[in-house]
């Protein structure tokens, strides 16, 4: 499980290895190469490498035009930006114009901690998902994210890819895992429960669902990498299955996967919901691990939830 | 050739005209100054083939300024991309034309409507061909409001960076934008001179003259080594007497009275051109 290289390095070393061998793939940062982790690229294949500087509108409406002429273009640089001051480039000549850009958000979520909301990302799933055509995913370890990355070679619709900053601990043993854009992968079976994560809380998840076995409760875990395409059917199979869903998400507790997961089942197979989330707040100062406790989306909290639930 | 275009042109303005005043919407005076510079560009300047919208050694072009679709959807039908017959259906339920452009309509590049979007889309294509040692050039047409957009800038920017010389950007400089005067609004001069710290070429010509827009696209692709500016003095609602320089013919709708005169204006030119 412990693992020292974040899922950004893995995203960059993966990209590089298949851009040594293919000159279509296009890199295009706003003076991110060092918090994206792109020096080796930028100084080992500088031909398909483009720094805009602090220009994240530029950087998206470029990317957007290198891939109407056939590139393989992956738009860099902090989550917190890229869904923000570029979101108007991103729905249109991105999503609307229908281009495949991929946008790699890094430091994504709560990862910058102290460094407050402007650095935040707790919005992105939320607004991403309601522009049509574009696709969404968070890989929960460095094998998803080199399986993603190596996906993303033939991939004909935008993505916006949000990573962390820091290491997490690997969730799977390797990359030899059935990974599809779009597909959940259920890293354990419930009875009791399903506990569904996405990107770094998968991993605080299914420790949850070790502890909890415990207290001889079964919990199930839906690793939901994809928010779009969105895997109703493994959702409405782990209600089936479980009967009760917690949510783990290290976004706004609105819009994001709890939101999608209630949507679905609402309409489709009525099962009891808890959405664990940022709520509506900035959140407060301190490390990622210490705002994950506050927010109780690290195991503990999850535990926590899920006995005071069962026992009520 | 300069005969023709001009002819060309004022069949373009009639048939834009004929289908804003069948929608009852539409950009009209934005539409109307940008006729010659779309007429120029998509029957002698670009390189391009109707029958192949994605034959990737294209010529790009990008409408930046996105309100003016009007314009582009008649150049487009007369150079071929769609029959004419499509243009009817403008402002009709689930037309394939909306009020601005999509990918949707053989021939445009880019959704677009969003100001301050289409100079970096058009810097991204031309980096692209330069990676890929192709010839095909790239162009990005703005409104002279537009320049309020910050983004511009920063496509500017870059372009000036890469010293991008196949990127040929054009402001529609009409001098009007929806609230009034653009220098009223917000200073945009010097114009010349801010692009030009940005490291472009700039030209400056009578947008609304055919010879002249040919003889300026043709002097500002002999330049080597850095991006190119077109500053098109034009006319905003050019070719109809009452809408000339009135903003707000911007997104003004003839009625049938003033859209017969207007066909009547038209027709005499064409006249006179044809005679």
């Amino acid at each position: 499980m412990s693992n020292t290289v974040p899922c950004r390095k893995m995203f960059t070393d993966t990209l590089l290895e298949m851009a040594r061998k293919d000159k279509n793939i296009v890199v295009v940062t706003s003076d991110a190469r060092g918090s994206v982790t792109l020096g080796d690229f930028a100084s080992e294949l500088p031909g398909q490498f483009i720094e805009v500087g602090i220009a994240e509108q530029n950087a998206v409406g470029i990317g957007a035009g290198l891939a109407s002429c056939g590139k393989n273009v992956f738009v860099c640089g902090p989550a917190c930006f890229y869904v923000a001051r570029s979101l108007e480039q991103v729905k249109v000549d991105v999503a609307y114009s229908h281009y495949p850009v991929r946008i790699l958000g890094v430091s994504g979520g709560m990862s910058y901690g102290a460094l407050g909301s402007t650095h935040h990302s707790l919005h992105d799933i939320a607004v991403l998902r309601t522009f049509p055509g574009m696709h969404i995913v968070l890989p929960a370890d460095i094998y998803e994210t080199r399986r993603l990355v190596m996906a993303l070679m033939d991939y004909p619709h935008p993505v916006y890819i949000r990573v962390g900053r820091n290491a997490v601990p690997n969730v799977h043993d390797d990359d030899k895992i059935d990974f599809t854009i779009g597909k959940a992968i259920r890293l354990a079976k419930g009875k009791d429960l399903t506990i569904i994560g996405t990107g770094e809380t998968v991993y605080h998840c299914l420790e949850a669902s070790r502890k909890l076995s415990e207290h001889g409760i079964q919990a199930g875990v839906l690793d939901m990498h994809s928010l779009k395409p969105f895997d109703a059917e493994a959702v409405l199979q782990a209600a089936d299955e479980s009967g009760r869903i917690i949510t783990v998400e290290e976004h706004s507790m609105f819009g994001g996967l709890g939101a999608a997961v209630a949507e679905t089942l609402v309409q489709h197979h009525p099962v009891p919901v808890k959405i664990l989330g940022v709520p509506d707040e900035n959140a407060v100062a301190g490390t990622p691990l210490e705002l994950f406790r506050h927010y109780s989306l690290d195991a503990e909290g999850i535990v926590k939830t899920a006995l005071n639930w069962l026992r009520a | 050739m300069i005969q023709k275009l001009t002819l060309q042109a004022e069949l373009v303005r009639k048939r834009t005209l004929e289908i804003i005043y069948g929608a009852k919407a539409g950009h009209t005076g934005g539409s109307l100054s940008a006729i010659e510079v779309l007429t120029a560009l998509y029957f002698k300047v670009l390189k391009l083939d109707p029958l192949r919208p994605d034959w990737p050694e294209r010529d790009r072009f990008v409408m930046s300024k996105g309100h003016s679709v009007e314009a582009l959807y008649c150049v487009l039908s007369a150079r071929g991309f769609f029959p004419d017959a499509v243009l009817d259906t403008f402002g009709q339920f689930n037309s394939p034309l909306f009020g601005h452009p999509t990918r949707k309509v053989p021939g445009v590049e880019l959704n677009s409507g969003a100001l301050g979007h289409g100079l970096s889309v058009a810097v991204g294509m031309a980096l692209a061909a330069r990676m890929d040692k192709s010839s095909y050039r790239c162009y990005a047409l703005m409104g002279d409001g537009e320049q309020g957009e910050g983004s511009v800038y920063e496509a500017a920017m870059a372009a000036g960076h890469y010293r991008l010389d196949k990127l040929t950007a054009i402001i529609d400089r009409n001098h009007l934008q929806i609230s009034g005067k653009t220098e009223d609004v917000m200073t945009l001069e010097p114009m010349a001179e801010r692009w030009k710290a940005f490291g472009w070429e700039v030209f400056e010509t009578d947008g609304n003259d055919i010879a002249a827009l040919l003889d300026c696209f043709e002097r500002s692709e002999k330049v080597k080594d850095k991006p190119k500016l077109i500053i098109s003095h034009s006319i905003k609602g050019k070719g109809v007497s009452y809408m000339e320089n009135i903003a707000k013919w911007h997104h003004g709708v003839p009625n049938s009275e003033q859209f017969e005169l207007a066909m009547k204006e038209i027709d005499s030119r064409i006249e006179k051109i044809t005679h």
